[in-house]
């Protein structure tokens, strides 16, 4: 139902109370999910203009210029409701979703990421949710042809009954060939192409909007739409192929809200008004309702204008991939948003009232109570066991078991797998894009504004390690019940310190998502603050990218940046409970010198493997890199004071590891900026020495820790 | 010279194929959509990975009963040579024109990974430009790619030479741990009796140039290439 504030404010504008089906286009349009009420005004803070964009946040994805005529298109979805509800389906129409949306722009979609976040997989019912969502990406993005190239998954108690489910596509077009979703012309018609309409996913843009009851998976499987990777693909090639031959004047995919939110949105956007004619609609079921017609969100459906002449030629594409087609309805001068069902009116509305006339607003929000930072755990008895833990902790362990049920190759053009700090693809001969996605909740939590910031560092630094420097942010922010002050503060906050870093970096946050109310009656948990990202970036040549494990004997190694008492928040504390104890990492005032240096070093061809430093520290970063040879390093000068723990663990941001050959030339080109020699390549073992501690883990152990998660799936 | 792509709704490495024969390799090929069903203009075929009509029913099976299979049996009926990659692979099988058949993997997901193969004959159109037990590196990437064949085709593919690639470790020994999939015999690929047909469910297309990581896969292609100009 309407809420009651909302119904008023329609009536007063339309000067009558809505009928039934126009206060369902009004429930849809006006949710959370459509017109971000409660977070545009916070969205507004974020720099979203630069040299390099052409289309910003807006339309269906953003566009980026990325050189010789190439355009990058971008955008980032969260499927996170559909996905606990039913996790093959939910999470495999999250990736056909995001897809359409870089289609829609005319731009062939040639990369996937999926930050996924799950409960712990001790629990059935988690285990069960990590298993098919999964498989539903990998059953829509193979089928459909496009690599998951990155992701990122993160295990945390808040997310039991609540995974979230978030996807980032990046797509690939000629500068000449976009097209927006932004209507042009009075008397164009409008092609609905694709899949038939059916009552799958009914209302469920409000259903997105509101907190999971334990009842959910009864009653709001209708609300889930099933996807159909195979028709996608059809709509892919058919959707391109019009666009290519200059048929299509404007184009905007069925998502949120169905029809009606795509076709209102579509007039609304060029000033124009619309007529539709819900009988034109071709259906899956009979006696559909006008209003069914109008909310259902059956997927793989492409709206299109198309000049009067040219409806015929686009009928004839559906026809060649065997998709359904029909003409559908006409844009209009008078700015009202008309539905015409068996000759009558069902709906009769001012376009920009249903589009835009949502009353956003900033919600109350309270900062929390000062934290006490606890008192320093014991320094473990154990260092190499230590070790061992947070390596085979499922956050920090391989994410072999699930990169592999991805096609990471199709469209050849992955040059660095999954599994590496940032995935690299070639666009125009050695150019290419650099891509890396995610975010640290738990930072986040004990520090909504650092964490922020250190998101948009972490995944900036995941890039300059491969001498990739970012051009365009999307983000997905996934927060609990923003009627909560502490969660609307956590939300504000979160956003501030993206928006601050994103700008200290110069790179625009171009497009995105919000999804809150991400909370579960039943394991009575609310998600840890989630701003994830995703982050594209231009790398100049991609056969210069350094490797990401220890590959020339006896290489010098260097760590870059400065390692603080920052153990709040990490993997090493979480494990060992004290997750909310000690200090989260802030990042560090000379991060953009950092970032410069990394990638400039990396395009000199002066190192020979760089990787960064994040979750579960040094120690994980080394052993990550003892891939096919060991290493032998000293950490005691690392930083003053710091106990071994604290060196080994603390996940200070804007830090990496790197080797070389010739590391006086190296230190010199990295100027300012701290850096330690730690050590040198080699050996089958990676020995630690720190102080008067020495550990040694054999390459075997370390890959026997890393195998964790593999080894849990297999068993 | 003229080779054909053929696409089905649902392929997915068409485009590929083509970026490798005619980028790469640099000679004339020609993507052919499957209801354009006379082929006979072309030197020879190739019908790439993906997923044909959606792998609904089972993978190939409704591409394998398209009316333009008939113009592809045709082609290799008159000695031209025809590869079928992994989807094109399970096509192959669907329609006949290979022996044996592909089922699901013996771990039951989706795999894609880096495999090695062991050349096994060099005495095909596709396999003339390797060393006879050459072990290469050509990816894999499918959910149905365990090969199953009777004991009685498995002996005659022996008694012919038709087993083209099996997959192997570094040594080139045939093990357990270097079969992805639960192929019987580690088969990867197969060649039809008169061997101008070829099955396989690795890509080469994705092995074909050094900033991928590898090009042995572009030695198939070439072979073809080269097989199609000396006849």
């Amino acid at each position: 139902m309407l809420p009651e504030d909302d119904l008023k404010i329609i009536t007063e504008k339309m000067g009558r109370e809505p009928n039934l089906v126009e206060q369902g286009c009004f429930l849809n349009l006006w949710s959370e999910h459509c017109s971000y009420r409660s977070s545009a005004p916070l969205l507004k803070t974020f720099t979203t203009t630069g040299d390099k964009v052409i289309i910003g946040p807006g339309d269906d994805a953003a566009i980026i210029s990325f050189g010789n005529g190439w355009v990058l298109a971008i955008g980032m979805e969260s499927h996170n409701h559909p996905s606990y509800v039913d996790p093959y389906n939910g999470a495999a129409t999250g990736v056909g979703g995001i897809v359409r949306d870089i289609i829609s722009m005319g731009a062939r979609p040639i990369a996937l990421m999926d930050p996924l976040y799950f409960g712990p997989l001790n629990n059935p019912k988690n285990l069960y949710l990590f298993e098919h969502i999964i498989e539903g990406i990998a059953g829509y993005g193979n089928c459909i042809g496009v690599p998951v190239v990155r992701g990122e998954a993160f295990f945390d108690e808040s997310y039991s009954g609540n995974p979230l489910v978030n996807v980032v596509a990046v797509g690939l077009a000629r500068e000449k060939d976009v097209v927006t979703a932004c209507s042009q012309k009075a008397g164009n018609k409008l092609v609905l192409m694709g899949s038939t309409t059916g009552r799958d996913g009914l209302g469920g843009a409000s259903f997105a909007s509101r907190d999971l009851s334990e009842d959910s998976e009864a009653e709001d499987r209708p609300s889930i739409q099933i996807g159909d990777p195979f028709t996608e693909k059809l709509v892919i090639e058919a959707t391109l192929e019009a666009i290519g031959k200059g048929y299509v004047k404007s184009c905007r995919d069925l998502g949120a809200a169905g029809l009606a939110g795509a076709s209102s949105e579509m007039a609304a956007k060029g000033n124009l008004g619309m007529k539709i004619i819900a009988d034109n609609v071709i259906l899956r079921e009979t006696g559909m309702t006008p209003y069914e017609i109008l909310i259902a969100e059956s997927q793989e459906r492409m709206l299109l204008e198309v000049e009067p002449e040219n409806v015929d030629a686009v009928l004839e594409i559906a026809k060649k991939y065997d998709l359904n087609g029909s003409m559908i309805g006409e844009l209009t001068e008078e700015l009202n948003y008309t539905v015409q069902f068996q000759g009558e009116i069902a709906a009769d509305i001012p376009v920009k009232l249903l589009t835009e006339g949502a009353p956003t607003f900033e919600r109350p929000s309270t900062a929390p109570q000062e934290r006490d930072i606890g008192e320093k755990p014991e320094l473990p008895a154990d260092i190499k066991q230590a070790i061992l833990d947070v390596l085979s902790s499922h956050n920090v362990a391989s994410k072999r078991w699930i990169y592999r049920q991805y096609d990471h190759e199709v469209q050849v053009r992955t040059v660095t797998k999954p599994g590496d700090d940032a995935g690299i693809l070639r666009i125009d001969g050695n150019e290419g894009i650099a891509l890396s996605c995610g975010c640290n909740p738990r930072h986040t939590l004990l520090d909504p504004y650092s964490g922020g910031k250190g998101t948009v560092v972490e995944n900036a630094m995941n890039l300059a390690v491969k001498g990739a420097r970012g051009i365009a942010i999307v983000d997905c922010l996934n927060f609990g019940n923003p009627e909560r002050p502490d969660i609307y503060w956590q939300f504000k906050h979160a956003i501030l310190g993206l928006g601050d870093a994103a700008r200290d970096l110069a790179i625009p946050v171009v497009g995105g998502n919000v999804s809150l109310y991400n909370e579960s009656g039943e394991f009575k948990t609310a998600i840890v603050p989630t701003p994830s990202i995703g982050l594209a970036g231009y790398i100049k040549d991609v056969t210069m990218a350094p490797a990401g494990v220890f590959s020339n004997e006896g290489d010098t190694i260097i760590l870059v940046g400065s390692t603080s008492d920052e153990l709040g928040g990490s993997e090493y504390y979480n494990i060992i409970g004290k997750e909310k104890d000690g200090k989260a990492p802030k990042v560090p005032e000379n991060v953009t010198a950092t970032i410069d240096a990394l990638i400039t070093l990396a395009e000199s061809g002066k190192i020979t493997a760089s990787h960064d430093v994040s979750l579960g520290g040094i120690a994980v970063a080394l052993a990550e890199m003892c891939e096919k040879t060991g290493a032998k390093v000293d950490l005691s000068n690392v930083a003053e004071g710091l106990r071994a723990d604290d060196i080994l663990f603390s996940e200070s941001y804007a830090r990496a590891l790197i080797t070389t050959s010739e590391p006086d030339a190296v230190k010199e080109m990295l100027g300012e900026v701290p850096c330690t020699v730690v050590g040198t390549v080699g050996g089958n073992s990676l020995s630690i020495q720190i102080g008067d501690s020495k550990t040694e883990l054999t390459l075997d152990e370390i890959k026997e820790a890393r195998e964790s998660l593999m080894n849990l799936m297999m068993e | 010279m003229s080779i054909g792509i053929v696409q089905f709704g649902g392929s997915n490495c068409d485009l590929d194929v083509l970026h490798v024969l005619k980028d790469v390799i640099g000679v004339d090929a020609e993507l052919v959509w499957y209801k354009e069903e006379d082929l006979s203009r072309f030197d020879g075929i190739v019908v790439p990975g993906g997923f044909s009509y959606g792998d609904y029913l089972r993978a190939g099976a409704i591409a394998a009963r398209t009316p333009v299979m008939a113009s592809i049996k045709a082609l290799a009926e008159a000695g031209k040579p025809v590869i079928g990659i992994c989807n094109g692979f399970q096509i192959l099988t669907e329609s006949g024109l290979l022996d044996g058949a592909l089922t699901t993997n013996n771990y039951p997901k989706f795999k894609c990974e880096s495999t090695l193969l062991r050349v096994e004959t060099t005495d095909t159109p596709f396999t003339s430009k390797f060393k006879k037990g050459e072990v290469v590196s050509i990816p894999i990437a499918h959910m149905e790619g365990n090969f199953y064949a009777d004991e009685a085709t498995l002996s005659k593919f022996e008694d012919n030479g038709q087993v083209a690639f099996r997959y192997v470790d570094r040594e080139g020994k045939v093990t357990d741990e270097a079969n992805p999939n639960g192929s019987q015999e580690n088969i990867a690929g197969i060649v039809s009796t008169k061997k101008n047909v070829l099955g396989m469910m690795p890509h080469p297309e994705r092995a074909s140039e050094e900033i991928l990581g590898s090009k042995d896969g572009i030695r198939i292609f070439e072979s073809m290439v080269e097989f199609i100009s000396k006849n």
